[in-house]
Formats: C-alpha cells, structure tokens, sequence
C-alpha cells in the first residue's frame, strides 16, 4: 500500500485546487460580448461564412458552379 | 489549514493511523476547494451565450461542396495537418503511411513508411520544411521534406519524443525547432528538436490525453490538452503548470482547439456533444448537441471568424453549429465511415477532412456570387 504517494498525490491536489480557485475570472457577460465581437468584426473575412467571389477560390471547380 | 508532518517511514501501527488521518483531511480540503471553484465559477454566469447573441443576425443555408477528394491512403486515416502555405497537407494513417499532398492539384508529393501501424498523429513543421509524425512506436518523428522526390525521406529522419504509451497528437509550436506531444501515457511535453531533448513535462491528466492546441501566438504560451479523464487543461508552457481545468464533459475529449482570439477554446468528445469554454470566465459557456445526435465528436475547429464550429463525428457526418447562438446550421456528408480528423485551412478559405473511408475530403463554400 503506497500510503507515501497517496498523501504527495494529495498535497498535489490540494496545492492544484488551490491554485484554480484563485484565477481571476471576468462575468459571462462581458466573455460573451467580446466572443461575439470578435466574430462580428472578423465575419466579411471569413470565407467559409460569406464565400468569396467567383474566381478567386483555389479550390473552386473549373467550372462555374450552379446555385440550387 | 494546518497540514500535519508525515513521516517518510513504512507506514506501521501508530505513525500508519496518523498518515490515514491526514489523508482524509486533505481528502476534506480538497472536497471544499472544489465547492469553492464550482461557487465561484458560478457567481460570474449571469447571461448565457446565446443569450447574448439573441439580438445577432441568424446565419442563413450554407452550401459546402467537396472540391477535392485524396485517395491514396490504404487504411484509415487518422490525422492531417495544413501547411502553411494553405495548399499543401499532411495525413497519416492506420497503414503506417504518412503523405504529404498538394490539394490544389490532388498530387502526392511525398510518401513515408513508418515501422509501425496506427500514426494517430501528423503535424506540419511552420516552415513547411518537415513532418512530424507518430503513434504506435511511443514516438513522435521529424521527417525533413526533401525537393528531390527520389530522395529516400526515411533515411533523414530524427526522432524526437519518446513516451511510454501512444502517441495521440503532435504540433510544433512557434517554428520548426520544438515540438509538442500528447500520448496515452497521460502526459504532455515540450521538445527541443534538434537534440531531441525534453525541455518541459506536462503532468496531470489522470488518463490517456487524446489532443492538443496551441493558443493562437499573440495570446502567449499556453496550450490546452483534453483527455480519456474527461477534463481538459491549460497548461503554462514554460512553468509545466495546469493554470486553468475544465470537467463538464461526460466522457473522452477526442479534440481540443482554440477560438481564433484566444480567449476560449472548443472541445469535442465522445458524448457525442461540443462545448465551448470561456477562459476569461473560467467555465463552459456553450454545449452544441441535439437529441438526433448520438454518436461522438472525433475532431473540432473553427472557421477564420470563429463564428462556425466545425465537428467531425463517428457517425460519419459533420455538423456545423453557429457558436454564438448554440444551433446547428448545417450538415454535411460524403465520407463513408467516421470522420477521424478536420482541419479549416490557414486563411479559412476551406476545410479538409480525414475518415476511416481511407479518404480524406477538401470543401469550401459553395460561391454566392
């Protein structure tokens, strides 16, 4: 019975914890805000939200393609 | 809180009642800690994400097509990896091949056989210079990526990290000369390159870690790890120490990657849901699930904006869900088997994916103009 590395695994724990409960944390509201305003103010250069003009895709097909 | 002295002896008759005492003490202790975090984690979440994004313009039908399809693996592919040149890729699978492709043109530029099967992991050096990759063999390897094409790639290769289980995941960090590991063997560490040393260890997972991702390099060195323990990690790269933990998931995190800020990262697991962690807030401020959706997350990322959060799953498809308000907004399929590996390409403008269909599949958005 490793009784010894039970309690250092536990110390370690507690010393863990401890360092986790101390972070200092911000509202969900304010993180909220700022996720979004990211993806706002990035969304005209995201390609895969908005397209890209015809043409300047390097992986469209050679040919044009039909809008369903 | 005061610790009692433990005595370093074999534990016998008196001294052993002693030491189980203050076993249960910090047992106790670290009981409360954790209420503690869980109470303050709590105070802060005032508003739910979508909650806050109520009031944004929903996103309308998507039309993503496959561009491109890579065939030429034997077997399951596991991982890919883009190059930063947004057209080269790297997969490796479960026969034991590593190829580098260009997925414009569809071509194999490079091919390597590894001495083991299952390469779980494949990473593209920043340079686009080298591979590295790993799995069965407990290691992780670099392969300098020659321009000769008949030169034997093997013959340079130098191998990096050793662990004492599988490899699960790999990437380099800032350039070509350290590079980060998960393994099965529970940890997380950072290696010199060049002399293959071990330059920091990663310890806490208390299971198999299956992923990782650098934070974005303007938010500093940090990294996330997820793992078979359900928890996913923060780890302070130079320190080794866990600065932040989150355990919402109820089984295996398979895929871990930050939002494009920095501030919060996505996870997928075989829960079957994706989540999305605040670090800032320092808990889960998002769950992407539905009720039809049963089968687990293998992989995870998001598009330039990080307004789209792309999730391969087990049951063959993808699904695309609007991170700010939590619905899915598209679904994709094609692969014949599970989707293993995604990766959305440098500049966003694609993403690729890699199934046990021994294929791996490159779509971009359908052009709307």
């Amino acid at each position: 019975m490793t009784s010894n590395s039970n309690l250092s695994n536990m110390r370690r724990l507690v010393e863990q914890l401890k360092l986790e409960a101390s972070v200092e944390r911000i509202k969900v509201s304010q993180a909220a805000a700022e996720l979004q305003q990211y993806c706002l103010q990035n969304a005209t250069k995201d390609a895969l939200l908005v397209g890209v003009p015809t043409g300047s895709n390097p992986f469209r097909e050679p040919r044009s393609c039909a809008v369903v | 809180p005061t610790i009692y002295v433990c005595f370093s002896l074999c534990p016998l008759g008196g001294t052993e009642v002693q030491l189980n005492e203050t076993l249960a003490h910090l047992k106790t202790e670290s009981e409360t800690l954790k209420s503690k975090l869980e109470e303050e984690r709590a105070k802060l979440h005032d508003v739910e994400l979508h909650q806050v994004a109520e009031k944004v313009e929903g996103l309308g039908q998507f039309v993503m097509k496959t561009r491109r399809t890579l065939k030429g693996h034997g077997n399951k592919v596991l991982c890919m990896d883009w190059c930063k040149d947004k057209r080269r890729i790297v997969s490796s699978s479960q026969d034991g091949k590593v190829i580098v492709w260009d997925a414009f043109t569809t071509n194999k530029e490079h091919a390597v056989t590894m001495p083991c099967t299952w390469v779980m992991a494949c990473a593209y050096a920043p340079s686009g210079c080298a591979v590295a990759c790993g799995g069965l063999d407990n290691k992780c390897s670099v392969y300098p990526l020659s321009l000769d094409k008949n030169e034997n790639l093997a013959a340079k290769k130098k191998s990096v990290a050793m662990h004492t289980n599988y490899l699960s995941a790999c990437s380099f960090t800032n350039s070509d000369m350290q590079i980060l590991t998960s393994s099965g063997d529970g940890t997380c560490a950072l290696w010199d390159v060049e002399s293959g040393q071990l330059l920091q260890s990663f310890h806490g997972h208390a299971a198999d870690v299956l992923c990782l991702d650098l934070a974005p390099s303007e938010t500093g060195n940090t990294f996330v790890s997820g793992g078979c323990d359900k928890k996913a990690n923060v780890w302070d790269m130079r320190s080794g120490q866990c600065i932040q933990s989150f355990e919402t998931h109820e089984s295996d995190i398979n895929s871990v990657r930050y939002y494009p800020s920095g501030d919060a990262f996505a996870s997928g697991s075989d829960d079957a849901t994706c989540r999305l962690y605040d670090l800032r807030a320092d808990r889960e401020v998002a769950i992407y699930s539905k009720e039809s959706i049963i089968f687990g997350v293998s992989s995870v990322d998001f598009s330039l904006s990080g307004r789209l959060l792309f999730g391969g799953y087990n049951d063959y498809t993808i699904n695309v869900w609007d991170v700010l308000k939590g619905t899915r907004v598209s679904i994709l399929f094609g692969h014949e088997n599970r989707v293993s590996t995604l990766r959305v390409s440098p500049d966003g403008t694609a993403f690729c994916t890699g199934s046990w269909d021994h294929t791996l599949r490159v779509r971009a958005i359908c052009s709307l103009i």
